[in-house]
């Protein structure tokens, strides 16, 4: 990258020219991005499959309880028998391979079950966010006037509110269950939606193809929808993309709170809840759903890291 | 200037009443305190009594704007919940445990990240780089509440050597929280600095500095982290938020009494005053972190004149 040479007694850095440096530091990054964008792909399409094919490859019914191998540790490890008198060790079994939390349910199952309500919960909640967001956005920046001023304030009174607490509020409000979640995932998400698109077609607005097709008599919904949006729409892939890594984080968060879908399904937050209860005798019930959680979420960023890169380059050095 | 904190403060306003509007009547639906309070075997003429005591027999209209008119002198009624107890005073009691919960987050976020943003950038691809880039793709990606989890696991039942939950003056009761709630931060505010580091370094000024035989220490924060800090501390002022927010969660790990803990449990409580009265706070110290941010702006970077 840069030569050093000593100059009477001061260091001369001798650099390249700043272009030959930025399209070998971007072809540098394309690789190591792209590659690490498709090991996300892997990742994210293993997590897929587990959401899919759980009913088929997990060992147990997520729900059943077996009440006498309660709190039985991962194979390939040692526990105190739970409620053991006089106290005796046991090692875990190919048949709990992660063990098995304060009822007997084996968290391998749960774990795989728990998949399918994650990515649900993330994609649905991102889209119809994103949607509203988007559409909103687009109506706010191209019509302008008291929407933008009403879309525009309500998007600052919402970020001025910590999220978290509203989505306690509403969903005590609401009540457990899927499409509650939902709903209340996907009013947290709209806002960047929002300003990003706001801020693309207030520019767009002014291109020449948008007058042309305002020109030949094309109707808003029609220049919108057809002219403005597929023009907006790169950004968006790659804040949905983020959004859903961190709707994941916040379903799990609610249900750790027992306000998710519900304290008797099978998810990540719900299993890090009972986890949390037992972290001082049982490491295993807490471990298990947050490497799940981790490894979901880092698949879907490292994508969204390699999607900005190749969609959007003005926001490649922003990461 | 004096104009500009004006017209932001009236702004403020508007934006922590609309807040607190939010919450007045998403807290409505959220059903009865009265009869959470007097169980399900009292009188009507109890419950009759004590709604009208409480106010909560007048219209909602009636009620918001008394409600509204009250807030703007601080008094959000009594705790129902705690019963003759000030909401306010409940909730600022808990006050400042919150904020130091916050403050110590934030300022283990904003130091690391810039020390190992600042190394990572004048290191490039090193092996540093690379750690520092790979651990803050990580972070972003852990849930801190299990973080929070596991620094228990490991550092209060592993190996016994800091407390596992609770507030204390102790400096012990700090560490676990305080690495829990900076960490998402800590993460974002790694990659930034990084790379606006990245792209400072490149500018022109920055290679005048180092032809002029500047040293090093000088350039990397003189001139180069000092621009670098221009969006930087946009972003420490919304992650303050976020802050708050996470404290939330936090707080419940931890069994840490401050504000979060207080309006978690007031909201399963119905004690509409006391979750009026966090939220309420909350926000005000939001809205005003972001105004103070925004003059800090023009301190570090003068071109930028407020309108």
């Amino acid at each position: 990258m840069s030569q050093e040479g000593v100059l009477t007694g001061t260091r001369v850095v001798v650099r390249e020219g700043p272009q030959q440096r930025s399209a070998r530091k971007r072809a540098l990054r394309m690789l190591r991005r792209g590659r690490l964008g498709l090991a996300g792909v892997v990742i994210f399409l293993v997590v897929v499959f587990a959401a899919i094919a759980a009913p088929l490859i997990a060992p147990a019914d997520p729900n059943e309880q077996d009440l006498r191998a309660r709190l039985t540790c991962p194979i390939g490890t040692s526990c105190a028998r739970f409620g053991a008198n006089p106290p005796q060790t046991i090692t875990g079994s190919s048949k709990h391979l992660l063990g098995t939390d304060n009822l007997g349910r084996d968290i391998y199952s749960r774990i795989l079950y728990g998949a399918k309500i994650s990515l649900i919960v993330g994609v649905t909640a991102v889209a119809l966010g994103g949607g509203i967001g988007t559409a909103l956005g687009l109506l706010s920046g191209y019509f302008g006037g008291a929407l933008d001023v009403v879309i525009s304030r309500i998007a600052d009174v919402q970020l001025a509110f910590p999220f978290l607490l509203l989505a306690i509020l509403i969903s005590i409000v609401s009540g457990p269950g899927l499409k509650n979640v939902i709903i209340i995932l996907s009013i947290g998400a709209w806002v960047p939606f929002a300003r990003v698109v706001r801020g693309s077609t207030l520019a767009a607005k002014e291109h020449e193809y948008v007058i042309a097709a305002r020109t030949i008599g094309a109707r808003p919904p029609a220049i919108l929808f057809r002219h403005i949006l597929p023009n907006v729409i790169t950004p968006v892939i790659v804040i949905a993309t983020f959004a859903i890594a961190g709707t994941i984080i916040a379903e799990a968060g609610l249900s750790f709170l027992g306000l998710g879908v519900g304290t008797d399904v099978p998810t990540w937050g719900n299993m890090l809840a009972d986890g949390r209860a037992y972290v001082g005798t049982a490491w295993w019930l807490a471990t298990f759903p947050g490497v799940a959680i981790m490894l979901t979420v880092l698949s879907i960023n490292l994508i969204g890291d390699w999607l900005r890169d190749i969609l959007d380059p003005r926001l490649r050095n922003t990461g | 200037m004096i104009q500009y904190i004006i017209r932001r403060l009236i702004q403020a306003v508007f934006v922590v009443l609309g807040v607190i509007t939010v919450v007045f009547f998403v807290l409505r639906l959220t059903g009865d305190p009265i009869q959470l309070l007097l169980g399900a075997t009292s009188s009507e003429a109890d419950i009759q009594n004590l709604r009208h005591n409480l106010k909560l027999d007048r219209p909602l209209w009636e009620q918001y704007v008394t409600f509204v008119g009250n807030a703007a002198h601080g008094d959000f009624g009594k705790s129902i919940r705690f019963r003759g107890f000030d909401a306010m005073g409940l909730v600022l009691d808990r006050y400042p445990r919150t904020i130091q919960l916050a403050v110590c987050a934030l300022l283990l976020s904003v130091t690391l990240s810039i020390i190992f943003g600042v190394i990572a950038a004048v290191k490039r691809y090193s092996v540093f780089d690379n750690a520092v880039t790979f651990f803050a793709l990580f972070g972003q990606s852990v849930p801190n509440f299990w973080l929070g989890i596991m620094l228990i696991l490991i550092f209060a039942v592993r190996f016994g050597v800091l407390p596992s939950q609770g507030y204390g003056h102790s400096p012990r009761f700090f560490i676990l929280p305080t690495i829990t709630l900076a960490s998402p931060g800590l993460a974002l505010l790694t990659r930034l600095v990084r790379s606006g580091m990245l792209d400072v370094m490149d500018q022109d000024y920055v290679r005048t500095a180092r032809a002029k035989g500047l040293r090093d220490r000088i350039v990397i924060f003189r001139h180069g982290l000092k621009n670098a800090a221009i969006p930087l501390v946009t972003v420490i002022g919304l992650n303050f938020g976020n802050l708050l927010a996470g404290a939330v969660i936090t707080e419940q790990i931890f069994q840490w009494t401050g504000v979060g803990q207080l309006a978690v449990d007031s909201i399963g409580a119905h004690d509409y005053p006391v979750v009026q009265a966090a939220v309420f706070l909350i926000a005000v110290t939001f809205v005003l972190i972001n105004l103070l941010v925004d003059i800090l702006y023009t301190w570090l970077d003068p071109r930028v004149r407020l309108s």
